[in-house]
């Protein structure tokens, strides 16, 4: 396992600029997220990273020394892709004994023996072992991809959202079971992703990509209580922040066509947004605003409110089922101390 | 039945009787003219040839045909000369797919990546298989005599002397059809390799340079098993032809010199058609073509199953 940094990575298509100017580095141990939405680039960042993919500028350094003359056989990484790559033909033991049996490791049929049986062991696909790849479900592929990155201990996993094409509870399972692995193997794993959920509960880290640029680095409690900007702010929590244009006058800030009035933030600016997460939006019978319940949507363990307040419709998220019915008048409070302001550019202004 | 197509087709919805086809009807029309044409041309025969091959019936005789039970197929089974063409005919196949599977499978290869001008070249290598056999036949006749053919220049016998007459040679005459045959019908294979080749997702080479896969690991487990249904299709394909190779043979050698390309197909042509035109007995020996090829593709089909289970 190693530090993995990324320098002013720069790389073109053509006319187009997938990544500019991209720096990062993922430390020894962490379980780094990429996150962002479809074509921020987050894939061509794994995939320079394994050397895949040639940079137009920048340097990947491994522990501080570049690999950018290597090729991807040589860098010692493991990969996870999207699409289970596996190889057909070949049984799920001999998939998973694969990349130890290259040439250039020279490891022992019993020590590749013993490692596929652990691995598979993890993944629970044991009883699968003697089975061709063709016959598996997309859940069993997608496991027997991730033994083939885990029977190897690479310097690096790349994962490019290995995930995604499975059902939500496969999924779920899976994400616990990749948490437990790099726990308690302290591995180093680069996770690229566009659901901000698995980024929030998985990562020691997230890295947010937009349009090929990073945006923000920061621990979960960093990007979801203090997000660099309004794209941040929507890309995770669900349901999605409210943000509400709003302006200064006299020490209070006043939302555009809302009675909502809050604290203002220590600040020049006249005109700015203020984003309130839904669980900061409370009704409560002796709440300092008052609204109409617009829409209800129970999710069972909790409930979405939609409260619309003069022009603006605020979301609340109440726990378990509410007595809320559309139409209701209701009163709600909003927590002071956890608004969000950004300037009219959509940039955080830090209110401390 | 047909007279009901034309019938009006009254509905509830409209009082005034107008005409309608049901779906049932239109289906009908459109079906029964090429069934009857499949009938007439290919049915029919099928069984008359069969009925014919139990007689001795002979189409210039002038005389009706008499049954001779399975005389016919005695002869067939009991006639060295006949196996002797079976033999040459299935040499034939042999060689001739080895070398189209070889060399088509190659050149999907070399064209598989995109290169200026790789389509304009694809374009250009597939237009033999689109000529009629015949003329490719004849043209290869004239280019294979040795007095002023290409063929030998081309392969560097300049000699007039020793340059050899690869037609009239029973040495050379069945390796010169072969050799048509293969360039006539590489393309085919190459057409089929290419698209199996298309279809090979890039990630799978790219998980193997990864795992520090050698290019021959690639090859034999992620190229081949994945082309290796089309590829057995067009093997499939081209031995049935070549089992039934007549019209090139027909065009280049007539089956000579003297019997030395005398394919299965072109003695059911003599039987039938030369000498004292036994149709009866040429009926039998194209009746043993059918049910040895019926069989043949049998184990292909069987084996492309298999590859397709993986």
């Amino acid at each position: 396992m190693s530090n993995v940094t990324l320098q002013q990575i720069t790389k073109r298509f053509r006319q187009v600029t997938a990544l500019e100017d991209v720096s990062f580095s993922v430390n020894h141990g962490e379980f780094f997220v990429l996150l962002g939405p479809t074509g921020a680039g987050k894939t061509t960042t794994l995939r320079i990273i394994a050397g895949l993919e040639k940079q137009d500028a920048g340097s990947v350094l491994f522990d501080g020394t570049p690999v950018d003359g290597l090729m991807p056989a040589d860098r010692d990484i493991a990969f996870v892709f999207q699409q289970y790559s596996l190889y057909p033909t070949m049984t799920v033991y001999d998939n998973l004994a694969f990349p130890l049996r290259s040439p250039l490791r020279k490891m022992p049929e019993a020590e590749i023996k013993e490692r596929v049986t652990r691995a598979a062991d993890i993944l629970r696909i044991s009883h699968l072992l003697d089975r061709k790849t063709a016959r598996l479900s997309g859940g069993e592929m997608q496991r027997v991809s991730i033994g083939r990155a885990i029977v190897r201990e690479p310097r690096i996993y790349l994962m490019d959202e290995p995930l995604s094409n499975l059902d939500a509870k496969l999924r779920e399972s899976l994400r616990v079971e990749l948490q437990h692995i790099q726990k308690t193997q302290s591995s180093t794993i680069l996770f690229v992703t566009h659901d901000q959920i698995e980024a929030l509960t998985m990562s020691d880290r997230i890295g947010v990509l937009r349009e090929g640029r990073i945006v923000q680095v920061g621990t979960p409690n960093d990007i979801y209580d203090r997000p660099a900007d309004t794209f941040v702010a929507q890309l995770v929590g669900s349901p999605r922040i409210n943000l509400l244009p709003a302006r200064r006058d006299n020490g209070t800030v006043l939302v555009q066509d809302s009675p909502l009035h809050l604290p203002a933030p220590k600040t020049t600016h006249a005109q700015f947004l203020v984003g309130i997460r839904p669980e900061d939006v409370k009704p409560v019978p002796d709440g300092a605003f008052s609204g109409t319940v617009a829409l209800t949507e129970p999710l069972g363990v909790e409930t979405i409110v939609h409260i619309r307040a003069g022009g603006q419709t605020l979301l609340s998220i109440v726990p378990g089922l509410t007595d809320l019915r559309i139409g209701d008048e209701v009163r709600y409070s909003v927590a002071p101390e956890r608004l969000h302001y950004f300037d009219p550019e959509g940039m955080r202004i830090t209110s401390s | 039945m047909l007279k009901n197509q034309a019938a009006p087709y009254p509905t509830s919805s409209q009082p005034q009787r107008r005409r309608q086809i049901s779906d049932r009807t239109l289906s009908q029309l459109f079906i029964w003219p090429t069934l009857i044409l499949l009938i007439a041309i290919n049915i029919v025969p099928l069984f008359y040839s069969l009925f014919l091959s139990f007689t001795n019936f002979s189409a210039i005789a002038n005389k009706p045909a008499e049954f001779v039970g399975f005389a016919n197929f005695t002869r067939i089974f009991n006639d060295e000369d006949i196996w002797g063409y079976f033999a040459l005919t299935g040499r034939y196949a042999l060689i001739s797919v080895g070398l189209q599977t070889v060399i088509g499978f190659g050149l999907a290869l070399l064209l598989r990546k995109k290169f200026r001008g790789s389509g304009i070249l694809t374009t250009l290598i597939l237009i033999p298989m689109m000529l009629s056999p015949v003329v490719v036949g004849l043209f290869w006749k004239l280019m294979f005599n040795p007095s002023y053919g290409i063929f030998n220049y081309l392969i560097g016998l300049t000699n007039p002397a020793t340059a050899p007459d690869w037609l009239a040679n029973s040495q050379t005459a069945l390796w010169a059809v072969i050799i048509v045959d293969v360039w006539m019908w590489s393309p085919f294979v190459m057409l089929l390799c290419l698209s199996g080749l298309s279809a090979i997702p890039d990630y799978l080479y790219e998980a193997a340079a990864i795992d520090r896969a050698s290019p021959w690991f690639q090859f034999w487990r992620i190229t081949l098993p994945q082309v290796a249904p089309l590829l057995l299709i067009a093997v499939l394909f081209r031995t049935i032809e070549a089992f039934k190779a007549f019209d090139l043979v027909m065009g280049l050698t007539g089956g000579g010199p003297g019997d030395a390309t005398q394919m299965i197909s072109v003695e059911i042509y003599s039987q039938a058609f030369l000498g004292q035109f036994r149709t009866g007995r040429a009926s039998a020996l194209a009746y043993v073509v059918l049910v040895i090829i019926i069989a043949v593709s049998n184990v292909y089909i069987r084996t492309l199953n298999k590859v397709r289970e993986g």
